[in-house]
């Protein structure tokens, strides 16, 4: 089965107040700020090199630049990492994505990026509304993501996915509706759309008491305004919180919910391989020294597609966040055995509004995918 | 041990909490040189953690000193440290009978308490000689002379001669071992007539079997005799006797009348020993036993559970363990529908209740959930039976009921007059009859009410403590039966009736509190996965009714880059969380909503 990459592009040119991933702010000095660009794509080249040679001969289908804010690196940067994993991953009619954030000058970064072979941009859009784009803290305005999504598809970038925040101070069921109006609008393939959590440990947590947040009535009313516009619009809902036209789901998210092989590269980055996850940690200058992710320092062999114990209720976990859920037919097909009754049990003395039970298998509603996590603990005993 | 019976001093110590009785009682250890300075513990009496902690004596203590008088003389002081709550007042009444005299403590700053008074009264009706002591002299607030004058005209005891202390301090401390060799008159008692000895207290030790203490009030008894306890009817071999010193037994060849001691007789449970019981000798025994013995029986009731079912058998292990030293404990299997197996238990009061359940969760490391304490309810049905009712679940039909009566109970509250207003408010509310008022000096008050016990089980004591801002103290005793109109309140939780839940309360106040309840519930229950209608009834009838609205959203949008360690966290937390709910048909309670419906008082 070939494998997703993922590469973590740890770097922002501001750090947003409600975000917790791994991202590093700009030095303040453009000269540090390339060469540290540079001595990150050498060492996710370094990474690649070994990795490719540890999985002997495992080919990838997905490609994807998270962050952080990968646009930073610049097209030339993007293009040289690119151009490696597809010399030691294949890379044969993948699916590469990069992310970006609506601003100035992506025309050169997307058609570099273009050329090297990607083929998806992800934009973090957020809102069309000026306010809550300045109550996240964006450095945006809407226009901007409209001059973003031009500048991807004068690169021939036709798969545009937009992402879309949930559940933000002062949102209103209209202001919901204007959002995802406006992704359709501006033609995107793919939309993701997150209710805000407040993290522990950023300046949103700080100030949690004084921010104006919907409550968890107005958070679940806005979440399903939003479902319900990006469905007329022409949008399948394929996840909790991701939306597509036919065909455009995104690939390599997928293999997450999937239970699918992936290799993560940079710091943060996480993996899933042979049945064993591991992560790097969170530490850009140890990522530049060549540390690797600590618990797979010796570990065995990685490109054996094997089911470790447990893997039957991470599949399931997993499976539930998707529309089509945990199917008699996929888990058919990975574990060679019928889902097993106990799950169908548990599930059938759950709230129907809640969770569909049928011949076909388990899954939830989309008031259960607001629910996810008691449903999911009761699913799994 | 050839003290002579005039040189023998058997005295126990009077205080309210936080007077300073244990840190008096370890300077007066400290100067008899009893024990060593580096072996002193801080307040050495009070041996369970949650003596030290609470500041309260829950079992008797004694111990015996030796002490060099001015006269150049050595005296034997018995010091016999007595429970100080009233849930204890039949152990205190006997632990006073093995006295002589009383030191009185009092609070240079807070004078006297009701339960210092109670107590003292106490002393005064079992013929002790009492002897007043101003302690905490060394505080900026003490008042000294004021406090020795309210002495004299509360308890009528002359006090001109009382010591001015500071037990912290150490200050005078020699006055009041003085005014004990003075002021406390000698046990009397015959060597030759019969065996009657006063058992005051008695423990369980896992190699000796019970160690009963006792006094002795005539005759001898030595190790060898056949003993028989007069009320019980047990007889045992006498295998060592002895007396306490602090910490250990020391072993003697026998003890005599007016003597304090121990005996070892291979005795297997402290229900044989029981406090107040009389010894004697079974070749020679006494005719008639020492007045005052009688069966303590429990006032309150509460069912006790495990939190986790699969922890029965260790809550019946432990119940049976604290048995042994605590013959006032009773327990009994129960079952509840919603709490599955536990056991119903009996209490001397609200204190002694709150001890078992600490003691069971701290030195059994239980998990416990338990219900709302109950009173025995007097209930005559139309067939003319008399039925005793402490459960709810065994309340009978209303149809069949004739005439309920509730126990009452006089109750005594001291506090500064400012909170008079506040206190006749809280005592009104719980149905309390006011009896008189009368003022101790010009600044404090004692507030006579008679008041329904199960208005005091319910959590007045902690309701008094929050209007008076802690001022008020507070002592009440069991008056008898009195004529009431009740009804059991059921608490439905989706429907289904919670039978852990129900409760029997005066009619009159039924519909507040079942309001209240339901109030409480809802804070407590957590957003399940559907609407829960909380409700209270009576019978079929539904007087209150508060909704738990359905969860909407506990979801985590995003597992950025594959990363789902939170998800599995979240997971994990989530089956956490599960394991403290309480699954209550489909609803899931957490153990909190327990015992917070069994403070209703709280805003």
């Amino acid at each position: 089965m070939p494998i997703g990459l993922y590469i973590h592009v740890p770097f922002c040119i501001s750090k947003c107040p409600y975000c917790d991933f791994y991202s590093l702010p700009a030095s303040g000095s453009p000269q540090a700020d390339e060469e540290r660009y540079d001595a990150y794509t050498v060492s996710v080249l370094r990474a690649l090199d070994g990795w490719a040679a540890r999985l002997s001969g495992e080919k990838a289908d997905t490609l994807y630049f998270g962050g952080g804010t990968p646009s930073l690196l610049g097209g030339k940067r993007l293009a040289r990492i690119i151009e490696s994993a597809q010399r030691r991953f294949g890379l044969e009619g993948a699916e590469i994505t990069m992310e970006a954030n609506p601003a100035d000058g992506l025309e050169e970064t997307f058609r570099a990026f273009a050329d090297a072979g990607g083929n998806r941009v992800s934009l973090g859009m957020q809102s069309a509304s000026s306010g809550e784009l300045r109550s996240l803290g964006r450095r945006h305005a809407p226009p901007d993501v409209e001059a973003a999504v031009q500048a991807a598809r004068s690169a021939g970038i036709r798969n545009i996915s937009l992402d879309l925040m949930l559940a933000l101070e002062g949102q209103t069921p209209a202001s919901v509706q204007a959002s995802a109006g406006e992704a359709a609008r501006l033609g995107a393939r793919h939309v993701s759309a997150y209710l805000l959590k407040i993290e522990e440990g950023t300046p949103y947590f700080a100030r949690r008491g004084s921010l104006a947040l919907p409550d968890e009535d107005a958070q679940a009313d806005l979440y399903l305004t939003a479902c319900e516009a990006l469905e007329e619009q022409g949008y399948r809902q394929y996840e909790i919180s991701n939306f597509s036209l036919p065909g455009f789901a995104s690939r390599h998210n997928l293999k997450y919910w999937n239970l699918e092989p992936y290799l993560g590269i940079g710091p943060s980055a996480h993996s899933y391989l042979g049945g064993r996850r591991f992560a790097y940690p969170r530490d850009l200058s140890g990522f530049l020294r060549g540390e690797e992710p600590e618990a797979e320092r010796d570990a065995a062999d990685l490109t054996a597609n094997s089911i470790p114990e447990g893997g039957e209720e991470e599949y399931i976990l997993l499976r539930l966040r998707l529309a089509e859920g945990v199917s008699e037919a996929a888990f058919q097909r990975r574990f060679g055995r019928s889902l097993p009754a106990i799950y169908r049990q548990r599930a059938a003395v759950l709230p129907s509004s809640l969770v569909t039970v049928d011949e076909n298998g388990i899954r939830f509603t989309r008031e259960g995918f607001l629910l996810s996590n008691p449903l999911t603990a009761r699913l799994l005993g | 041990m050839n003290v002579p019976r005039s040189h023998i001093r058997n005295f126990c110590i009077i205080a309210h909490i936080d007077h300073g009785k244990s840190t008096l009682a370890d300077r007066i250890l400290e100067k008899t040189q009893t024990v060593a300075l580096r072996d002193m513990e801080d307040q050495l009496l009070d041996s369970m953690d949650l003596e030290r902690e609470r500041g309260i004596t829950i079992k008797a203590h004694a111990v015996t000193l030796s002490y060099q008088a001015q006269d150049g003389e050595t005296y034997l002081f018995n010091l016999i440290d007595t429970p100080g709550h009233v849930d204890f007042n039949y152990e205190v009444s006997r632990s006073l009978a093995a006295c002589e005299g009383a030191i009185l403590i009092v609070d240079a700053s807070q004078g006297i308490e009701a339960q210092t008074l109670a107590n003292t009264y106490l002393a005064v009706d079992h013929g002790l000689e009492i002897v007043p002591v101003i302690n905490k002299i060394d505080l900026p607030s003490a008042r000294p002379d004021e406090v020795r004058q309210e002495i004299e005209d509360i308890i009528g005891i002359d006090a001109s001669e009382a010591p001015a202390i500071s037990a912290k301090q150490g200050t005078n401390i020699e006055a009041v071992l003085e005014a004990i060799v003075r002021q406390i008159p000698p046990p009397k008692g015959e060597d030759d007539a019969p065996l009657r000895a006063l058992i005051f207290d008695s423990y369980y030790d896992s190699y000796k079997g019970v160690i009963v203490y006792f006094r002795v009030m005539s005759g001898e008894v030595k190790p060898g005799d056949t003993i028989r306890m007069m009320a019980t009817g047990a007889q045992f071999d006498v295998v060592e006797t002895g007396i306490m010193r602090p910490g250990r037994l020391e072993p003697n060849k026998g003890l005599r009348a007016g003597e304090v001691g121990y005996i070892a007789a291979s005795i297997k449970t402290v229900g044989d020993a029981r406090v107040g019981d009389t010894i004697t000798l079974a070749s020679r025994p006494a005719e008639e036993p020492l007045p005052g013995y009688r069966k303590v029986n429990p006032m309150v009731f509460c069912g006790i559970f495990p939190a986790d079912g699969a922890h029965y058998q260790d809550l019946r292990e432990a119940l049976e363990r604290l048995q042994l030293n605590d013959a006032s404990l009773t327990y009994e299997p129960e079952t509840s529908v919603a709490l599955g197996f536990g056991f119903r238990c009996g209490f001397l009061g609200l204190l002694h209740m709150e001890i078992v359940q600490e003691r069971l969760e701290r030195e059994y490391n239980l998990d416990l959930i338990t219900t709302a304490p109950s009173v025995i309810y007097r209930i005559t049905l139309t067939d003319g039976k008399v039925l005793m009712i402490d459960n709810p679940t065994n309340y009978p039909d209303p149809g069949t009921i004739a005439s309920a009566e509730e126990p009452i109970a006089d109750a005594h509250i001291l506090a500064p007059n400012d909170y008079v207003g506040n206190i006749m408010e809280l005592c009104q509310e719980r149905r309390g009859v006011f009896k008189d008022m009368k003022y101790l000096d010009t600044t404090r008050v004692d507030i006579h009410y008679e008041m329904p016990l199960n208005e005091i089980v319910y959590d007045f004591f902690d309701a008094l403590k929050s209007r008076t801002k802690g001022y008020a103290s507070f002592d009440y005793e069991l008056k008898g039966y009195v004529p009431s109109e009740l009804v059991k309140l059921d608490i439905l939780l989706n429907g289904d009736v919670v039978d852990a839940l129900s409760f029997i309360v005066f009619a009159g106040n039924a519909y507040a509190r079942a309001r209240r309840m339901c109030e409480k519930l809802k804070d407590n229950i957590p957003r399940q996965l559907f609407e829960v209608p909380i409700q209270a009834a009576i019978g079929g009838k539904i007087i209150a009714r508060e909704t738990v609205k359905a969860m909407r959203k506990d979801v985590l949008a995003k597992c950025y880059g594959g990363d789902i360690t939170r998800k599995k966290k979240l997971l994990e937390k989530q089956k956490e969380g599960k394991k403290r709910m309480r699954q209550l048909g489909s609803v899931e309670v957490p153990q909190e909503a327990f015992m917070a419906v069994l403070k209703l008082d709280d805003d």
